[in-house]
């Protein structure tokens, strides 16, 4: 058992992706495969960003990896639990517990203060309101929000309404920060801060972030780079090798 | 996620568009007010009713002539209830009969004394009406049998006479009052006197002082006045605490039906005061039945409109549920928030409805009460009535909710976090 851990914490990887194929319309003659067998592996602490063009599957890629749909084909393990098998319910819960997503269009709920919408996620994994309010204090905190807690979306500024986003993503303490575009509203000033914040989870926290993006200068700050196009994985560029990549960096070419 | 929570995010959610839940809250408003109101209402007017005829006497039943041959002719001296007949009657139900009352109406008159001067309606009575009528006298007696029999100039009067002709520290028993009835004076001496209490069924114009009270005098003597033929075409009798009123009656009128056998022209008829009662508690139902289904067919167009808005509000709302999906919210959480939102919404508008229902009630019931003299009687909300309205508009809430909840909660989340 003891071994076990250890070899657990050593290497373990939080995404284990194996020919992953997403179809669309099946058994209809407009029948669509979006994804062509998708093979990857993400290691805990890593900064990962996935780039492609519209159209390339980079989005329903996303969704299967955010549990948010399941793949037609091929299996997806997320912290060891096998996604493909899990109903609906199950789904919820590995999102709440395991992803915390940061969108492009922020999702702010417009009528709860900046405090409740980070609650949110431990509103539903049933977290008791007192210990749900101070972690959601801290994690405003954290990102530099704590003076406009009781404030509603529509009177934060886009930069502002990401940091409290990326709180609310962190609420659950997930397995992984799943960004799509986060920058992509904003402007370079306030981009540039939530990237670094970004930075400043995965250096000081350790948290698994994947960015998604089609922004290459973007790219360039992450520790590897996914290139995806038609549905699958045409490239890989490891930027910033840490510890231990040569397994990643094979599964990586296997997937090619 | 605890109910209280889904309580007061639905709140929040209700908070952010006032006048919107408010507008979908009025048929639900309209709807549980106007039966609070009628229940009010009507509760307070079946009270009312009862409280005026159980001081007639519920266990009265009327014996009176009916046509056979529907033609609205005066009866003859012989179709009449003779005194002899009503003796043998009156023997022959004496362990079921308490008394019996008989009623000889003369007419108005004026006791005057000087410038003093009192109005009275002048009624013939025998010493049964006191006892069927449960007459309480303040000073003095009723009139007994002998003056019944023996056409005395006896009389009973109201308190509102005694003060409008004696001085106050004078007693009044045992003097005479001059009374002119039909241009004839007549004059009768007090013998006892009751308190003056204003009826629903009288209604009384001008000052205190000219209010019109009863004088009551022996029935014979009334006859006399009158000039009236002898007999009465009918009779009230006052059924005893072991004889059950409406049986009684049915059993008079086969008693009767054997004396007027022979009569082709009149027969006998009995109306009990607790049949008509019944009666007429069966039509205050009726009606409170009728405005029910048309409240409830209000609360139905009500329950309409708050699914209708709960749909628009889940269209709306797309991204927020795809968000809330995304965040973890599992499909039964979502349908849970609208259900409690629908329901609150009906709550309030619940609340709302029977406060403005019982205000209605009350304003309604006073008013009806100040223009028919119901002194005595208030509106009494029905406390039942008012937890079925709550649980009602909560069921509505529950049933026009679930559709629009359902919807929101089967919202694929990729699609609804793409809803724009």
């Amino acid at each position: 058992m003891d071994n076990l851990d250890n070899l657990d914490t050593e290497k373990r990887s939080i995404i284990e992706m194996d020919g992953v194929i997403k179809r669309f319309y099946i058994d209809t003659p407009n029948e669509l495969t979006i994804l062509k067998g998708i093979s990857m592996s993400v290691r805990e602490g890593e900064f990962l960003s996935i780039v492609g063009a519209s159209g390339s599957g980079k989005s329903t890629l996303m969704n299967i990896i955010g549990a948010l749909d399941r793949p037609t084909e091929g299996t997806y393990i997320l912290g060891g639990e096998n996604i493909q098998k899990m109903n609906t319910n199950k789904l919820s819960d590995v999102r709440n517990r395991r992803i915390g997503f940061v969108f492009q269009t922020f999702n702010l709920i417009p009528r709860t203060n900046a405090l409740k919408n980070v609650e949110l996620p431990m509103l539903y994994s049933g977290i008791p309101f007192m210990e749900r309010t101070r972690r959601a204090k801290e994690l405003l905190k954290t990102v530099g929000m704590e003076d406009r807690m009781k404030h509603l979306p529509s009177e934060l500024s886009g930069g502002q309404k990401q940091r409290v986003a990326i709180a609310r993503a962190m609420a659950n303490d997930p397995d992984i920060i799943l960004a799509d575009e986060p920058t992509g509203a904003l402007d370079t000033e306030t981009g540039r801060m939530v990237m670094d914040i970004f930075h400043k989870l995965n250096r000081e926290q350790g948290k698994t972030i994947l960015l998604i993006t089609h922004n290459p200068e973007l790219a360039a700050e992450t520790d590897r780079i996914l290139t995806i196009s038609d549905g699958e994985i045409i490239g890989e560029e490891i930027l910033n090798a840490t510890e231990d990549t040569g397994e990643i960096r094979e599964e990586g070419e296997a997937a090619q | 996620m605890s109910i209280i929570e889904n309580i007061l995010l639905a709140i929040s959610g209700l908070r952010s568009a006032k006048m919107r839940s408010l507008l979908t809250m009025l048929g639900i408003i309209i709807g549980i007010g106007s039966v609070i109101a009628i229940v009010t209402i009507g509760n307070a007017m079946t009270a009312a009713v009862t409280g005026q005829f159980s001081s007639f006497g519920i266990r009265n039943i009327d014996v009176g002539l009916y046509s056979k041959t529907g033609s609205y002719g005066t009866p003859s001296e012989s179709d009449l209830l003779s005194m002899e007949s009503i003796e043998r009657f009156a023997e022959r139900f004496a362990g079921k009969v308490d008394a019996y009352t008989l009623q000889e109406s003369v007419g108005m008159g004026t006791a005057k004394d000087g410038r003093k001067y009192a109005n009275v309606r002048v009624m013939g009575v025998n010493d049964g009406f006191a006892i069927a009528q449960n007459f309480k006298l303040q000073q003095g007696r009723f009139l007994n049998l002998r003056e019944v029999k023996g056409t005395k100039n006896m009389a009973v009067v109201s308190d509102r006479l005694v003060t409008n002709l004696f001085p106050p520290n004078q007693s009044p028993l045992g003097q005479e009052i001059k009374v002119t009835i039909m241009n004839e004076i007549h004059t009768f001496t007090i013998v006892g006197v009751y308190k003056y209490e204003a009826s629903a069924y009288e209604m009384n114009m001008g000052s205190e002082k000219d209010i019109m009270t009863m004088m009551y005098i022996p029935v014979s003597t009334a006859k006399r006045i009158a000039g009236t033929e002898e007999g009465y075409d009918y009779i009230t009798v006052t059924a005893s605490e072991t004889a059950d009123p409406t049986q009684l009656g049915m059993e008079i009128e086969e008693y009767f039906a054997k004396e007027y056998g022979r009569n082709q022209r009149y027969g006998i008829i009995t109306y009990s005061m607790q049949s008509m009662l019944t009666e007429i508690t069966t039509v205050m139902d009726t009606l409170k039945l009728a405005i029910s289904i048309i409240a409830g067919i209000s609360l139905l167009v009500g329950g309409i409109g708050v699914m209708n808005i709960m749909l628009v509000s889940v269209t709306e709302r797309t991204r927020e549920i795809g968000t809330r999906k995304a965040l973890g919210a599992r499909n039964s959480a979502i349908r849970i928030q609208f259900i409690v939102e629908a329901m609150i919404i009906c709550l309030i508008g619940g609340i709302i409805g029977i406060i403005l229902g019982l205000a209605m009630g009350f304003g309604g019931f006073s008013l009806m009460r100040s223009a028919m003299a119901l002194d005595g009687f208030n509106a009494s909300p029905d406390v039942s009535v008012i937890v079925v309205a709550v649980l009602f508009s909560m069921g509505i809430g529950v049933f026009f909710g679930y559709y629009p909840a359902n919807k929101a909660a089967k919202l694929d989340p990729i699609e609804a976090l793409r809803y724009e």
